[in-house]
């Protein structure tokens, strides 16, 4: 009784502060109204016993959009990303969009028989996602793994500027071009 | 709190973050959507793995999702930073024509 009562606080706080994202008038406003969404959803996970994913979740999350605030303020200067300001295009069609997704989504959530459940969960869950990304899933974590290291790589790739290679060449004996 | 109750709240987030990938500019805005997207994706393999077949295997898939979600975040922080550099711009309507 009381885990469904505070579901649906958590339930009512995160759908809200997704709503908020997109409403409120400067984008630092909508980036704590984001992560105050995920943390409700990763609260809503500690509700179903999933302690590691949860944490992890609400830590990781909170910890990205501090930096999404900084990448705002680093981009648009201070008085853009503080100030009331509305930057969208097909707004109506966004919204028609995504009406008609939430339409069939909750339709198919409930008209849709689902099985009842098969097993029961662990004694120690966290224990048990550990032994399992470590034994018979580890093949996820060899490919989670090199995923990681090449976004590392991809990102840093793009993200900074024109090196020494591009200027001089594979031997670095090229003439530069500025 | 049931199956079907996790689920039209994950579709909410899902259908709200929807809204904000397709209808935003600002690419940091855009990013935002998708992540709310997952969001909700999150909160129903969750409710899945709860409601219907609590064994790890459903544990594992969630770390994957969350995982989508850092190099989602990481390669569009990366894009936003290169068509900055580029354009001097972070709107999605300048980005039309980044091989040049």
């Amino acid at each position: 009784m009381l885990s469904g009562i505070v579901f649906w606080v958590l339930a009512v706080v995160a759908v809200a502060a997704g709503v908020a994202v997109f409403r409120v008038d400067s984008m630092a406003r909508a980036t704590y109204a984001l992560a105050a969404s995920f943390v409700a959803v990763g609260l809503s996970l500690l509700l179903l016993d999933l302690q590691f994913l949860g944490v992890m979740t609400v830590l990781m999350m909170v910890m990205e959009m501090a930096i999404m605030a900084i990448y705002m303020i680093m981009f648009m200067g201070m008085n853009p990303a503080l100030m009331p300001m509305s930057m969208v295009h097909g707004k109506r069609p966004a919204l028609l969009i995504s009406v008609g997704t939430f339409a069939v989504l909750a339709t198919g959530a409930l008209l849709v028989p689902w099985p009842t459940r098969r097993g029961a969960p662990a004694a120690d869950l966290v224990t048990s996602l550990g032994e399992a990304v470590m034994e018979s899933k580890m093949l996820v974590m060899l490919t989670v793994s090199p995923v990681l290291f090449a976004t590392i790589v991809a990102a840093l790739v793009l993200a900074l500027p024109r090196s020494r290679y591009d200027r001089l060449g594979a031997d670095l004996r090229g003439r530069a071009d500025r | 709190m049931t199956l079907q109750t996790v689920l039209l709240v994950a579709a909410a987030l899902f259908s709200i973050g929807l809204y904000g990938a397709i209808s935003q500019q600002v690419v940091v805005m855009v990013m935002m959507g998708l992540e709310l997207m997952l969001n909700g994706v999150i909160l129903a393999a969750a409710g899945f793995w709860w409601f219907l077949s609590p064994a790890p295997d459903g544990q594992v898939l969630l770390l994957v999702v969350i995982t989508a979600m850092t190099v989602e975040m990481a390669m569009g922080f990366a894009v936003a930073t290169l068509l900055h550099r580029s354009k001097q711009s972070d709107m999605t309507d300048m980005a039309t024509d980044l091989a040049q």
